[in-house]
């Protein structure tokens, strides 16, 4: 599904991403964790290109993404992304948040978008909030939306990133679940995370990235039980 | 006191008609500054150089140099310069027009810049083209910040207005100076336009709070 090779970024004289190369399989699960400032999100925002590498290859699909005239806006659409500060569109509605792309990208009529954006807001427990706007929902609530969102388009991939960091403490199971249940249903998904447990439980592979390095790769039992790296067993001693 | 308001009774009509004749151009000419004061701000923000430096020069030049030399060089030196005998309608509207443009496109800049960078961000992974971002979701949420300042540009520029006096259209203002020369008496109409244009503004305001008050969809 996602191909990765000699990956590099660089802000500046910041160095972010050093030489990663890895994959992701169709329906795999995928966990990257690591300290603040290792690069995790800007290897996640590699993925679709909200960040240009600076070299290296990345294909989606068997397309390369990071070839110049790849047109990036389609296959964003394959592409879903869920934010830490989620970014509903607060002007629209909690319907019209999940049927705008549909309808505006993919031509869908006005209503097979909303029969499917409801169908969606039903599996996020959210049904009654429809025509309530975004600022009036909880931060789980808003979280769950820009799920639901990312999913009305009907994407092969999800990419997440610290979709619970911003979130008050017992909102972040309601997110999780939801999640977990979108594992299950075989998705392939990339989720940046500092929620260790849920890392280790829906997983199917960790990645470990410290400084810009893809450090530590392999199953969650391997990683947590035994990692590698002294510098994956420190962070994972502060963090456990 | 020498105060008689009964010996402009005879002009009112007259100084009455003048309300339409300046809003006629007002009107045309906050609409026009508008769309091109949206256009240049598109062009600030574009990461196209040439475009960027379009609308710097064109904001700078317009709000570099007095709003009652732009008018004059419309009104007296496009005919020196082409020939073309231009009205003073039509001159009133392109020197507001064209001054109005370089402020609304810096207040909407401001306000398309203050939009959450996510908002785009979202939007692009969304895989939304360009234009339609910029139309569905950037730009309502930009003006809905900015329709205070905005507000504020069109009653200056509603104001403003009485500069077209000085190249001879009739509106509110010229039409005061023309009573005040009839009657010899100038307190009187004077107040009264005053008091017209304070009227014109009230409602451009309470227009103003309507629109900001519907807008008000997410707080």
């Amino acid at each position: 599904m996602i191909k990765v090779e000699n990956l590099y970024k660089q802000f500046g004289e910041n160095e972010v991403l050093k030489n990663i190369s890895t994959h992701i399989d169709s329906g795999e699960v995928v966990s990257i964790i690591g300290p603040s400032g290792s690069g995790k999100s800007t290897f996640l925002r590699c993925l679709n290109m909200l960040e240009t590498p600076s070299q290296g290859k990345v294909w989606v699909n068997n397309q390369e993404i990071t070839d110049k005239k790849t047109n990036i806006m389609k296959v964003r659409e394959q592409i879903g992304m869920v934010f830490q500060h989620f970014y509903l569109f607060p002007h629209l509605t909690v319907l019209e948040n999940l049927t705008y792309a549909p309808m505006k990208v993919k031509g869908e009529s006005r209503e097979s978008a909303e029969k499917k954006a409801r169908e969606l807001l039903a599996k996020v427990g959210l049904s009654e909030k429809e025509t309530a706007y975004p600022n009036n929902l909880s931060g789980g609530q808003k979280q769950r939306v820009a799920i639901a969102r990312a999913l009305a388009m009907e994407p092969k991939l999800m990419l997440f990133d610290e979709p619970t960091s911003a979130l008050d403490p017992e909102m972040v199971k309601e997110v999780l679940n939801v999640m977990k249940d979108l594992a299950q249903s075989g998705m392939t998904m990339a989720i940046v995370t500092h929620e260790m447990g849920f890392a280790r439980e829906v997983s199917d592979r960790i990645m470990f990235l410290d400084e810009g390095k893809l450090l530590e790769e392999g199953s969650p039992n391997e990683f947590f039980n035994n990692p590698r790296t002294t510098r994956a067993k420190d962070f994972l001693e502060k963090v456990l | 006191m020498n105060l008689d308001f009964s010996q402009i009774v005879p002009y009112i009509p007259f100084i009455l008609k003048g309300i339409w004749v300046t809003l006629k151009f007002v009107i045309i000419a906050i609409i026009f500054g508008f769309l091109l004061g949206t256009i240049l701000s598109l062009f600030k923000i574009s990461s196209n150089k040439a475009l960027n430096w379009i609308g710097k020069v064109y904001t700078s030049i317009f709000r570099g140099t007095p709003l009652i030399l732009q008018l004059m060089l419309i009104y007296f030196a496009i005919p020196q310069l082409t020939g073309y005998d231009i009205q003073p309608f039509l001159a009133s509207i392109l020197a507001f027009g064209l001054n109005s443009a370089a402020y609304v496109s810096e207040i909407i800049r401001a306000g398309i810049q203050a939009v959450d960078k996510g908002q785009t961000e979202a939007a692009q992974a969304l895989g939304v083209p360009y234009r339609l971002m910029m139309k569905d979701i950037i730009l309502p949420q930009a003006f809905k910040n900015i329709l205070p300042a905005l507000m504020n540009e069109f009653v200056t520029l509603t104001k403003e207005s009485a500069l077209v006096s000085t190249i001879g259209y009739l509106d509110l203002m010229r039409r005061a100076q023309v009573v005040g020369a009839d009657t010899y008496r100038n307190f009187e109409p004077l107040i009264f336009v005053g008091l017209i244009y304070w009227l014109m503004i009230m409602v451009l305001t309470t227009m103003g709070r309507i629109v900001e008050r519907r807008m008000k969809f997410s707080d």
